[in-house]
Parts: C-alpha cells; structure tokens; sequence
C-alpha cells in the first residue's frame, strides 16, 4: 500500500496504490487523517486508479475523510476507481456523500 | 453435488491474512478460470467475512479461522470461512445494511451486503460464544473455451 499527496492549483490529490482491506486501512487512516488536520484543504481528491483490490473496509475509510474534510472546512471526492471498485463503492450509496468520478 | 478439487485450511484471526485468504483463494480458483469480474467477486466477498471473523469474532482475542474452498461440478464454487469466536447474538440485524458494532473503527456495516451482493447465495449460523459460519457458493460463467 502506498500512499502520495501533491497539490496542483490548490487541489490536494491523494494517489493511492495497491490494495485497500482492514489491515492497511488503518496506516491510510492514519496518514491522511494527519494531512488533512495539518493542511485543511478546501478539496482532498482520492486518486484510486492504481488501487487493486478494495472492499467495504474503504467505504469507512472514504467515510471517514469525508466526515473529517467537512468539519474542517473541506469536500471529497473519488477519483478513477476501476469498475470492480466502483461496484463495491455503488452498493454502500457513499455517491449521495461524496462525489466520485 | 461432485467435489472437483478442494483446500482447506485455517489461520490465526491476523489481520494481515485477510490478503492471504484472497491470494490462496486466487490461487484455487485459476483452475476454474473464472473471468476477472468473478474472480474479483469471491476475493471481495472472501475478505469481507474473514475481516468479520478477525475484527468481530475474535475481538480483542485470536484464534483460528477455517477456510474451505470447493470446485463442484457445474462451474460452482463453494467457500465456508468458519471461527470459533464471540458469535452473532442475531444474525438477522447482524446483516443489515449499515448494521455495525465498530463505528469507532470505521466498519462501514456493509461486510455482509457485500457478500450477498457479490456471491449467488449466502448462508450465515453462529451460535453464540461458540463461532460463526459463513457459506458462500457462485456459479461461475460456461467456460466458452
């Protein structure tokens, strides 16, 4: 599991890569949740294009930054999820919270 | 129903074996040669109830968790992930949706959707104090080759 923040124009762009499950959640959680206290960005982009296997334990992970971004100011959103990703991210409705393209 | 091929075999309730029952799992099922949407299917649905046992069965504790997987006649495949953990008081509420018990760890309650959603047919037994077993079977696609 690996994890990369840049910013471009403001933006701040999460790229993860590898695989999502309960056992590397909780380091993602960790490091992000740090991130977004330290910067409170006004827009955190979850780039999962390089992410291989997810299941619901990155619903809660999504859920979770989003619930944080909002108190601090800031919005979510999921960016390039590979189909088989999406469907996870489908039958959770996590799409009604935050936007995922 | 004929039993093709079978492995069965247990782990400590690690979390880091949730990726060692998917790659096992994986590994079994290339025999079967599954599309890529089935074979992402069972290893989510593989993963959903093993992070159950880990995270809920054994909570605060470790044990063993037993994984059978089956290739039967007709392309189906059987998977049972069995503990011998705290159990479901009811298995019933257990499986709603955004039903959890770990809020505070961020379980999204959707482990058991998941696996309905992504298997043919589910069947969860638990008993409490006594452990939980998770009996999943899909029918994968004719093979057109």
């Amino acid at each position: 599991m690996k994890l990369d923040i840049k910013s471009e124009n403001g933006i701040a762009i999460a790229q993860l890569s590898g695989e999502i499950d309960h056992h590397n959640a909780k380091e993602l959680r960790t490091e992000l949740d740090r991130f977004i206290i330290a910067v409170q960005p006004p827009q955190l982009v979850i780039d999962m294009k390089n992410i291989t296997f997810m299941d619901s334990s990155g619903i809660g992970l999504i859920m979770g930054r989003s619930k944080l971004l909002k108190e601090c100011g800031g919005k979510l959103e999921v960016r390039e999820a590979q189909p088989y990703i999406k469907r996870v991210l489908k039958i959770s409705g996590i799409e009604r919270i935050v936007k995922v393209t | 129903m004929e039993v093709i091929n079978e492995i069965k075999f247990s782990m400590p309730s690690l979390s880091v074996n949730e990726s060692t029952a998917r790659a096992v799992v994986s590994s079994f099922l290339i025999q079967a040669d599954p599309t890529i949407e089935e074979l992402s299917d069972i290893r989510t649905a593989v993963s959903e109830a093993v992070t159950n046992a880990v995270v809920h069965a054994y909570r605060g504790t470790k044990g063993k968790i037993e994984l059978t997987v089956k290739l039967l006649a007709g392309r189906e495949i059987y998977i049972r992930v069995k503990d011998r953990g705290c159990g479901i008081k009811d298995v019933e509420q257990a499986m709603e949706p955004l039903f959890t018990t770990a809020p505070e760890e961020e379980r999204s309650g959707l482990g058991f959707s998941v696996m309905e959603s992504f298997m043919d047919k589910l069947t969860v037994k638990s008993v409490p104090e006594k452990g939980t077993t998770v009996v999943m079977r899909k029918r994968l696609r004719a093979n057109e080759k």
